[in-house]
């Protein structure tokens, strides 16, 4: 049963170490000699490092600036938690629900105004906005849960909270901040709205490259099947180790 | 405690930006939903009242935009919950290979939606060469186009077999704290597996099937990716949702004025499923 669900995944690495004329036979092939010319032709023709790459710095970038934003907050929110906090918290999540396309014009006129159209650097910071309410609950969650006590006697001893942050917060959040990061880097990766609409040529990343293979041209089965392997791959196996935190996380901290 | 101004200012930067991410382009785009402005010609520009609203209400595509994309939300809904507990519940008991099967289950969630619509769209329901034109072959039945005869219901498969993953997963973890005594002491009690099932297994589920509703909602009602990769919204508007409408009437017709209209009303409709979530779900969240 897991492997009839898991078939389409399978499905498209075996096309993909098809020739393209295996890849459509009649009836489709389940053994053959695997080649791999489609993985090295995808590199040549549509330069699928500089997707790659542009993939992992959205990414990772956004990721970053979500979590420098996040960590203070999340941190002030779980150890002294004050009137408005849950309504901030609140707030936050109802930003997730403005749907994208409602503000798409807009964004797309501002970046374009700040002549940031496909670059590397407005997608990051979209992608740390789109993230940051997940981020920060996420953090919220994983903070609330250093013991008081803990905390309390660090701020005894260091003076200056950055350093509360920095010697007992962060060592002891380590767990929850790496995982924060991992499922914020996993939503970004997959993040295919922003991407088609604002790159080109330039900036877009794989989610992009894989969405121009849909035109009609794009019948050349085997090598969609190798971009997507390599698209998805990286991910799903980052997936597979987080699952627990993606859990928590996407729930907002509400399922452990 | 940390002073209250210290507090103040760690949480600052997080609210300044995502107050800005959110107000702005919200004023822009209700800003834009009154002016004639078309990206194309600049210099026809002035105040529209609400000609764009009834622009974009009038738009043919716009009654079946409202209902596929309530139609794509509410089937999903039950499709994957259905099978997300099914699944959870089969995969719950112990047995040899379950944690192969299980990162199997949950392997769809992590594809990229773009991968998952254009493998769909290729080696599945490719009228003459995807696998299921060539099952039907062997059954003897006349292949189907699915993309163009069934356009919505080639979504819902695609999107509820990326989805049904993120049920299961929800659902096994929220499965696996339950009170295994208890389940075990209403079994020695004579409780059948149904009427554990109804008052135990349930009950402890609710919870987590009003975040998967809730989270669920969220995500659905702005499907993009798998329209653009696959259908295009057609045939026809057969496929349209409100998302992608508004994208083409935005990046397509370069129409900047109704798109906005077409923003607000998205956002209406966002609100009014987020208001009824919110207070439903959300303040349990907190707690």
């Amino acid at each position: 049963m897991g492997l009839v669900y898991f078939f389409p995944i399978l499905w498209m690495f075996l096309t993909s170490l098809k020739t393209e004329l295996q890849a459509i036979a009649i009836p489709p092939l389940l053994f053959f000699e695997p080649t791999f010319e489609n993985f090295t032709l995808i590199q040549e023709r549509s330069d699928y490092f500089k997707h790659a790459l542009n993939s992992v710095a959205t990414s990772f970038g956004g990721t970053a600036i979500a979590m420098a934003l996040a960590i203070p907050a999340a941190y002030a929110m779980a150890t002294a938690p004050g009137r408005w906090t849950k309504d901030l918290l609140l707030w936050m999540l109802s930003t997730k629900m403005l749907p994208a396309v409602g503000v798409l014009m807009p964004i797309y006129l501002i970046v374009q105004k700040l002549g940031l159209l496909d670059t590397r650097l407005a997608l990051a910071v979209i992608f740390a906005m789109v993230n940051l309410p997940i981020v920060v609950w996420m953090l919220f969650s994983y903070f609330r849960e250093i013991p008081a006590e803990v905390v309390e006697a660090s701020r005894i001893d260091c003076r200056r909270t950055r350093d509360t942050i920095r010697h007992v917060v962060v060592p002891l959040g380590w767990g929850g901040i790496a995982s924060t990061a991992l499922l914020s880097v996993v939503l970004c990766w997959n993040e295919a709205f922003w991407s088609i609409n604002l790159t080109a040529a330039d900036a877009g990343t794989l989610a992009a490259l894989v969405a121009s293979f849909s035109s009609p041209e794009g019948l050349f089965w085997a090598k969609v099947s190798a971009v997507s392997v390599l698209a998805c791959a990286p991910i799903m196996v980052l997936g597979w180790f987080c699952q627990k935190q993606l859990v928590q996380g996407l729930t907002f901290g509400a399922v452990k | 405690m940390m002073r209250g101004r210290l507090a103040t200012a760690l949480q600052a930067p997080s609210v300044l930006a995502l107050g800005a991410w959110m107000l702005v382009p919200l004023s822009m785009t209700l800003f834009f939903s009154f002016q004639r402005y078309n990206l194309l010609y600049p210099e026809r520009s002035g105040l529209a009242g609400f000609s764009n609203y009834e622009f974009f209400w009038t738009d043919p595509a716009f009654g079946p935009a409202l209902a596929n994309t309530l139609l794509l939300v509410g089937s999903l809904l039950v499709v994957t919950v259905v099978l997300g507990l099914a699944l959870a519940l089969l995969v719950e008991r112990a047995f040899w290979g379950r944690g192969v099967v299980r990162v199997l289950l949950v392997s769809p969630f992590f594809i990229m939606p773009t991968v998952n619509a254009l493998v769909w769209k290729n080696m599945f329901m490719n009228p003459v060469y995807g696998l299921f034109a060539v099952a039907a072959g062997w059954f003897g039945a006349e292949p189907v186009d699915w993309l163009a005869e069934a356009p919505l219901l080639s979504l819902i498969i695609m999107l509820s077999w990326q989805w049904t993953p993120f049920a299961f997963l929800i659902f096994i973890t929220a499965l696996q704290s339950l009170d295994a005594e208890q389940a075990e002491a209403a079994r020695v009690d004579g409780a059948g597996y149904w009427s554990r099932f109804r008052f135990l297994t349930l009950p402890h589920l609710a919870r987590p099937i009003a975040i998967v509703v809730m989270i669920q909602s969220i995500f659905h009602l702005s499907i993009f990716a798998e329209i653009f990769v696959t259908t295009g919204g057609g045939p026809g508007y057969d496929s349209t949702n409100l998302a992608f409408m508004i994208f083409s009437q935005a990046l397509l017709q370069f129409d900047a004025g109704v798109a906005s209209a077409g923003g607000v009303f998205a956002i209406i409709l966002a609100n009014i499923v987020a208001i009824f979530l919110i207070r439903m779900i959300g303040r349990s969240l907190v707690v």
